[in-house]
């Protein structure tokens, strides 16, 4: 087994700082909001985690693609990596945006575009995971979970229009204008640095991640290999 | 080889037309559902079933009709849908008639497009005997030209996306549930602009209003066919 | 008629063919042996461009696969144990089904002639799944001649058949390989094979180990089955 990467083992350590230094913008740098007070605060990891889903999102669906031209496992690994990523943050942003709902348009859900979208893509990522579970040879699993990444890749973007045009056609159904639903309030200067500073952390979180959960694939497949030769 | 047996031209006999193809592997589902019945008579049942469960779940009551009917209609479809795809490409693996598909010289895409359009139809067919049938237990008039075109563009997408999909469900160890669940969340848009264009129309509106959902689902339609006809032969090969 | 150099086929990590070598001549009738689970299905259908070979060069009715596949297609019929019927079909209708698929055109009278070949003619009106395994399976090879391939590929025929019904796919065999056809046939069951084919060779462990004709067999199949099992 070769030893953790040099620059692995950075990344892994630079993303513990960016987020002790994204936690520190927030409760000390960013001033307190006026309307809604220390609850807005989550907002700035909502941001970021959503970023991070996005990110898991789009690099799913290019190594899937990358997959049924090369047909390199490779990819699948890669593919698979960014999908389990965009899953868990994609819930995380889910769950960080129910809270903020809650006290600042008093309900828990409301069925606004982009979290509306990430909760279809949440099932097309179980769906994902299902299918891959049902099927025995690695080659015909990559072959199929790059299919359907790329079908998912292409439709839920639709979903996110086809909902948006049907908010634009019907009024919202939670009583707030739509303006307020889209998260608006005035940001201060202050605010908006932090919320980059955020993003940023989370997309050096989102490589290390990445890189990991490579690692750990082909390092699965190594043991595979291994169990293989001992059987024959 | 070839050439001492069959004249001088590699190819003596020319490939089965691509058109050809399509239509003989629809002609044989079609041939051989007119005998057994099996899945279309799956299919129909079911769909009254779910028009009659809805009857009890949500209070169809007269005033609310225009509004709920679209809604009732494609899910009713979408779920019949999932029956008929599911058994249409169980038939082809059950006796391996898959294999005997792949070894025609003809291009993989032919299939798709056969099995699509064979689904497409028996999709029609149950829409057909579903609408009267709605139309005569709830007194709602059903029969408005655009809804028809909003069901046929709304149809030929589910059955693009699920005809490929169910291509994969079928070759996998959870086949008998996993269609579905692949299928429904990639269909949203499918299922949202044909509800809303079917409910447009019902409620008499205008056309500027109807019109963007026209379009999304002509271009869904457009864009998964596309997709299908590129990926499938990675679905079905080795 | 058949070429394959260093065929290698990987599901994954687990390597089943491992830098196989072959080759038929035209009008050969080979026997493919080898105990389950050597390779022979995936080898099978690697020949019938079902499945892709991991590395290797193949050559199929003169054609390379798997670039040139569906020139191979066209030249090649193919018999599995699963008989490729639809069960809801006349077997008329079956065979009008491929007939179209494989692009001959009026197909009529090959169709009457094939029908006649395998026994059906009486019951050409039936549909298929009333049909007993013997006569499916029957169906089933004039499904693959249908076409009058040059190669033909037969993967266990005699799966599930009973005696009277082995000896009428013996005697079609025989019938299908005096015309000249190629035939590759895998199987684990010696005693039927043992008249039929022309050329014995034994797959295991992904590649061939032995390979003899019916004269150089040297005694009986059975020894030398053994013997390159054990070499």
């Amino acid at each position: 087994m070769k030893p953790q990467p040099k620059a692995l083992t950075f990344l892994t350590l630079l993303s513990a700082l960016f987020l002790a230094g994204a936690l520190a913008m927030v409760f000390l740098y960013a001033p307190l909001e006026a309307v809604m007070n220390y609850v807005q605060k989550i907002f700035y990891f909502h941001v970021a985690t959503a970023w991070v889903g996005m990110l898991g999102f789009i690099v799913a669906a290019v190594a899937g693609v990358l997959y049924l031209i090369r047909k390199d496992l490779k990819w699948d690994i890669v593919e698979l990596a960014a999908v389990e990523i965009s899953l868990v943050f994609f819930l995380i942003a889910i769950v960080s945006g129910s809270i903020w709902a809650r006290p600042s348009w008093g309900t828990w859900w409301t069925w606004d575009a982009r979290l509306t979208t990430a909760a279809i893509l949440e099932l097309v990522y179980l769906a994902y995971l299902l299918l891959r579970q049902g099927i025995e040879d690695p080659e015909r699993r990559a072959r199929f979970g790059a299919v359907y990444t790329l079908i998912g890749g292409i439709s839920v973007p639709v979903t996110f229009l086809s909902i948006r045009l049907w908010q634009t056609i019907h009024p919202a159904i939670i009583g707030t204008a739509s303006a307020e639903a889209q998260g608006g309030f005035d940001m201060a200067p202050a605010m908006l640095h932090t919320m980059f500073f955020a993003l940023i952390a989370f997309s050096v979180i989102f490589a290390t991640l990445l890189w990991q959960r490579i690692r750990l694939g082909k390092l699965a497949e190594q043991v595979e290999q291994m169990k293989l030769k001992i059987s024959e | 080889m070839s050439s001492d047996r069959k004249g001088p031209t590699p190819s003596s006999r020319p490939p089965a037309s691509f058109s050809r193809a399509v239509f003989a592997v629809a002609w044989k589902d079609l041939a051989a559902e007119l005998r057994s019945r099996e899945l279309l008579s799956a299919m129909l049942v079911f769909a009254l079933l779910v028009i009659l469960i809805f009857n009890f779940a949500i209070e169809l009551a007269p005033s609310l009709r225009p509004t709920v009917t679209p809604g009732v209609l494609w899910v009713t479809f979408a779920f019949a849908g999932t029956l008929g795809l599911n058994r249409s490409m169980a038939i082809e693996k059950d006796r391996g008639c898959l294999d005997g598909l792949l070894l025609a010289p003809v291009d993989r895409a032919a299939i798709y497009f056969g099995k699509m359009l064979s689904n497409l139809t028996f999709m029609l067919i149950v829409e057909i005997v579903v609408l009267p049938v709605y139309s005569l237990l709830y007194n709602t008039n059903l029969f408005v030209p655009g809804l028809l075109g909003v069901i046929l563009l709304g149809s030929i997408g589910y059955v693009a996306v699920g005809t490929l999909l169910a291509s994969m469900a079928v070759q996998t160890r959870t086949r008998d549930v996993l269609l579905p669940i692949l299928l429904f969340p990639v269909i949203v848009p499918v299922l949202l602009s044909a509800v809303r264009a079917s409910g447009g129309f019902l409620q008499g509106l205008p056309m500027e209003q109807i019109r963007p959902w026209i379009n999304l689902l002509a271009a869904y339609d457009v864009i998964f066919l596309a997709v299908a006809y590129m990926v499938f032969d990675q679905v079905v090969e080795e | 008629m058949i070429k394959v150099r260093k065929l290698v086929k990987r599901f994954g990590l687990k390597t089943v063919l491992r830098g196989l070598d072959f080759e038929v001549r035209t009008g050969e009738f080979v026997a493919l042996l080898g105990p389950n689970g050597a390779g022979k299905t995936t080898f099978l259908r690697i020949l019938a461009s079902l499945s892709r070979p991991t590395l290797g060069e193949l050559r199929v009715a003169g054609y390379p696969l798997p670039s040139q596949a569906a020139a191979v297609r066209a030249r090649l019929g193919v018999v599995t144990h699963m008989p490729l019927l639809y069960g809801d079909l006349t077997a008329e209708e079956n065979l009008r089904f491929y007939a179209r698929m494989y692009g001959l055109g009026q197909a009529d009278i090959r169709l009457a002639e094939v029908l006649e070949l395998v026994g059906l003619s009486a019951r050409r009106r039936d549909l298929v799944r009333t049909f007993s395994r013997g006569m499916q399976q029957r169906l089933a090879i004039g499904r693959a001649i249908l076409h009058d391939p040059e190669v033909m590929l037969f993967d266990e025929p005699h799966t599930g058949l009973d005696q009277e019904a082995c000896d009428m796919l013996d005697r079609i065999l025989r019938e299908v390989a005096a015309r000249g056809r190629t035939v590759v046939m895998t199987s684990h069951d010696l005693a039927r094979v043992e008249d039929l084919a022309s050329r014995f060779d034994v797959l295991s462990r992904g590649v061939i180990t032995a390979s003899a004709g019916r004269d150089g067999l040297g005694g009986n199949l059975l020894d030398f089955y053994r013997g390159a099992l054990a070499g």
